[in-house]
């Protein structure tokens, strides 16, 4: 089947199977790794992107139901080099060790954010339950959004 | 005191060394430029997949493969183990596949036809008499020393018996294990690979095909979490290479799928004890007595170090069975044994300090000096410190009054050791004419912080930025730099860096020397200069001076082992637990954790701190949720997936407190490792403190609501 998306801020258009999972589409079509894979039973979170704003794990979706979507990957949050706040955050704040889980974080962060740009500490726990770190960075990973938090609105 | 050339900076020296810095790595991690094995994709790649017994035990009596070779797309089909092969544990590979896509790899495994003879099995070992009599245990082993009857025998002693354990978990990585194997002509052989151990994987894969361990390469720039679990090449790896050589050389992609991760990719072996140990009246403690078994798979287990950290307790009898159930292999896991060794020891120390109604830090303190030599002083600053930043005496309670109320809140504290010597690293010092660092070695980093440490060291060697060095690792081409397992990455790659630093360095003296017109040992590099000592106006910029070197690049080469004593080893620990339990649902909210934790001289705060955070929090994972289930009927693991294989998440974690010990009395030890120490008191403080808000203990983690109940009810 044929499907048209915007990735990134770019459209493309592909011929896609039909039981092709948007991640193995963005991953192995689109060439875009940053989006990882944990678990395909959309456990993890580690494959999170946004679709029409809104985070998603890829996993649980097909291409075909993303005809027509926008698409934002983690490659999509530094377009030109310059990082997001979040990932900033990340990095600053060492909310990420081996890194693995660190794309699908910032995205489900970044939607949070979204919706609350002043989240407590509670809150950024309770929004990013369904991303699991085996590192186990979540105390940092808790700072890094805060960290976010305050430069996004200063 | 007689220095030697490579040693440490004194602490006044330091620019960087000890300070909190953020990982060098953290952009390409935070963006998704890292690419990890899973991410590798190369021209007209193959997908490949395994076909894995669905039975605990069974001999394979025929199978078919034509089918599957026939479906369009496949381009190679091996069996793995074929007729007459007799299968140990469930999941175990059967046959591969490599196909032009995963779904049709997929479909080819599913045209595979195989017929088994199924045969009895084990695959639950806590019941040691059942697994007695079914002919699955092995000889045990029976240590005895001083004479431990007499000793519980008197009259004057305080005894505690009691029943503790820790199930089998799994290591359960974010990134499964796999690789990407490609053949470039018939003998040469690349592997991009998930791997803790770049340099030891090119002999691996050598010895196994027949190729010279020189035509291998393999790669791994970043791995998705490994804590002990890819350190081999396993049998996936060697046919994902066989399937890449069938396909004429092609790229196979084979990495495993969470199920398969979660039944064959490693797990941590289980141990269960009945344990009796005695003390005098006033807390000390004069024998141990324990009857401990595990398992580890088909091949029994690892011996848990008991009695755990006290272990010149004087009269001691031990007496360990190693269980062989038909269940995937144990990997060492995070600090191999010794968690469970903590829980087994702890906890039964922990009991008998509430018989003895004695606080358990004061127990401990008292009976530091029958820990290994030089522990006994680290840990009582480390319990002292504990016991202040947890503010012990104001939370802790004897045990089982923590009121009536429906929710009860109890503190627990445990303490650990660890080796972590610094392993077999060389490297490689490069200081290019225009002024370029690059520090190369054939290592990795797990994501501890190797990269940022190693950048660290030479930064500060050569008076420069962090950001000022590149470190290139991750490629078996590099010197040899040994696996990292055994928190050894840190203390071998440091001092490895830090002697080829001070070589390269010299050298760069030596060049501009003349130019400023003093002999060499005057010259220091400092603040991005060469500088002559006690006059720093006399210098020239870090560019000017490499300038100097025309066109010649400066290359030395650093050696761990090597001269000047830049590590050690033995490393203690202690750690506090607050918990809440809930009474009547019997769940367990953790509220604070704190950590006192010493490793000899620190390279970088931030990673150091990191690691202790993380190995609690992925201590509270395995003490109240994870463990490998295992159906008794089917001989199948019942939960493997994330589902149901549960991990701590974001929610889970309390409040931390983690103090590093710091000081000349750590600093002159040297660097030691410290990935593995902080992961192993968890269970041990957790149950302790959990015990001391219910008045019971809760025997063997994790400690999941219906045991609690269940104790409870029990009291
Ligand atoms: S890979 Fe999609 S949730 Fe885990
Ligand atoms: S940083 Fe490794 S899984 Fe989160």
């Amino acid at each position: 089947m044929k499907i048209k998306v915007k990735v990134n801020g770019a459209w493309r258009e592909d011929e896609v199977e039909p039981r092709l999972l948007l991640v193995h589409y963005l991953r192995d079509v689109a060439g875009l790794t940053g989006t990882h894979i944990g678990c395909e039973t959309s456990i993890c979170g580690a494959c999170t992107v946004l679709v029409n704003g809104e985070a998603v794990k890829s996993c649980t979706l097909f291409a075909v139901q993303a005809d027509g979507a926008e698409i934002l990957t983690i490659e999509g949050l530094a377009p030109d080099g310059q990082l997001h706040p979040l990932q900033q955050g990340f990095w600053e704040e060492h909310g990420l060790q081996c890194g693995f889980c660190t794309p699908g974080m910032i995205l489900a962060s970044y939607q949070l954010l979204k919706r609350n740009p002043h989240p407590s500490p509670e809150e950024i726990r309770q929004g990013l339950e369904g991303n699991l770190c085996r590192c186990t960075g979540y105390q940092h990973i808790v700072k890094a959004v805060e960290w976010a938090a305050a430069r996004m609105s200063s | 005191m007689a220095t030697c050339k490579y040693d440490w900076p004194e602490a006044a020296e330091r620019h960087l060394i000890g300070k909190p810095i953020s990982r060098i790595d953290g952009p390409a991690k935070s963006s998704g430029r890292a690419k990890y094995t899973y991410d590798i994709n190369r021209p007209g790649m193959l997908f490949g997949k395994v076909l894995r017994c669905p039975h605990a035990h069974a001999k394979v009596t025929s199978i078919d493969i034509s089918e599957a070779k026939n479906l369009p797309g496949v381009k190679a089909v091996r069996v793995i183990q074929g007729e007459g092969k007799e299968i140990l544990w469930g999941g175990d590979e059967i046959a591969c596949v490599a196909a032009v896509s995963e779904e049709v790899a997929e479909d080819a495994i599913r045209r595979i036809k195989v017929q088994y003879e199924e045969l009895p099995f084990l695959v639950n070992e806590e019941d040691l008499e059942r697994a007695q009599s079914q002919g699955h245990t092995r000889a045990p082993s029976v240590q005895t020393k001083g004479d431990p009857d007499k000793a519980f025998a008197d009259p004057d002693v305080v005894i505690s018996e009691g029943y503790y354990g820790a199930p089998v978990i799994t290591h359960c990585c974010l990134e499964t294990h796999g690789q990407v194997t490609e053949y470039d002509g018939s003998d040469h052989l690349r592997v991009w690979i998930s791997t803790q151990g770049v340099s030891t994987i090119p002999q691996q894969f050598a010895e196994v095909l027949g190729l010279p361990a020189t035509h291998v390469e393999a790669i791994c720039d970043y791995i998705g979490g490994g804590f002990g679990s890819k350190f081999q090449i396993d049998r996936w790896g060697v046919e994902c290479a066989r399937l890449s050589k069938d396909a004429g050389g092609k790229a196979v992609k084979l990495m495993l799928e969470r199920d398969a991760e979660l039944k064959v990719a490693g797990t941590r072996p289980s141990a269960f004890a009945k344990v009796k140990v005695a003390a005098k009246k006033d807390g000390t403690l004069v024998a141990w007595q324990s009857e401990a078994w595990g398992t580890g798979g088909v091949a029994g287990a690892g011996v848990p170090p008991l009695p755990y950290v006290l272990e010149g307790i004087p009269n001691q009898s031990k007496k360990y069975t190693a269980v062989s159930t038909n269940t995937g292999g144990a990997r060492a896991w995070r600090a191999p044994n010794h968690p469970q060794a903590a829980v087994l020891t702890l906890c039964a120390l922990d009991d008998l300090a509430a018989k003895l109604e004695m606080d358990p830090i004061e127990f401990l303190t008292k009976n530091t000096g029958l820990a290994p030599e030089h522990l006994g002083e680290t840990y009582n600053d480390e319990l002292a410190k504990v016991a202040e930043l947890s503010e012990w005496k104001k939370y802790w309670h004897p045990r089982g009054r923590g009121g009536s109320g429906r929710i009860r809140r109890g503190l627990g504290v445990s303490i650990h050791t660890w080796g972590g010597r610094g392993h077999n690293s060389n490297c490689d010092v490069l200081i290019q004419p225009d002024g370029s660092v690059e520090v190369r070695l054939g290592s990795q980093d797990l994501g501890t912080g190797t990269r940022t440490v190693i950048a660290i060291v030479a930064a500060e060697t050569l008076g420069l930025p962090v950001e000022a060095i590149k470190v290139t690792l991750g490629d078996s081409r590099y010197p040899y730099s040994g696996a990292s397992g055994g928190s050894t990455t840190v203390g071998g790659v440091s001092a490895s860096t830090r002697r080829g630093s001070v070589d390269a360095r010299d050298q760069l003296f030596a060049a501009v020397a003349p130019a400023l017109g003093v002999p060499p040992d005057q010259l220091e590099a400092a603040a991005g200069h060469i500088r002559v000592k006690g006059n720093p106006a006399k210098s020239l910029s870090w560019k000017q001076a490499c300038a100097r070197l025309g066109t010649k690049t400066i290359q030395a080469t650093g050696k761990n082992p090597g001269p000047c004593e830049l590590g050690s080893s033995g490393v203690g620990g202690a750690q506090v637990a607050d918990v809440s339990v809930d009474t009547e649902t019997g769940r367990i909210k953790v509220n604070r954790m704190i950590a006192a934790q010493d490793c000899g001289l620190i390279i970088d705060m931030k990673t150091a701190e990191s690691q202790v955070y993380g190995a609690m929090i992925m201590g509270i994972s395995y003490a109240l949720f994870e463990e490998r289930v295992m159906d008794d009927q089917t001989g199948i693991m019942l939960n493997p997936n994330m589902e149901f294989y549960k991990l701590a998440t974001i929610g889970d974690i309390p409040e931390f407190i983690v103090h590093m010990m710091t000081g000349p009395q750590y600093d002159r030890r040297g660097v030691i490792g410290l990935g593995e120490p902080p992961v192993i008191s968890p269970g041990a403080a957790i149950s302790n403190a959990v015990a001391n808000a219910i008045g019971v203990r809760v025997p063997t983690l994790p400690l999941t609501p219906d045991k609690v109940l269940a104790a409870l009810e029990k009291a």
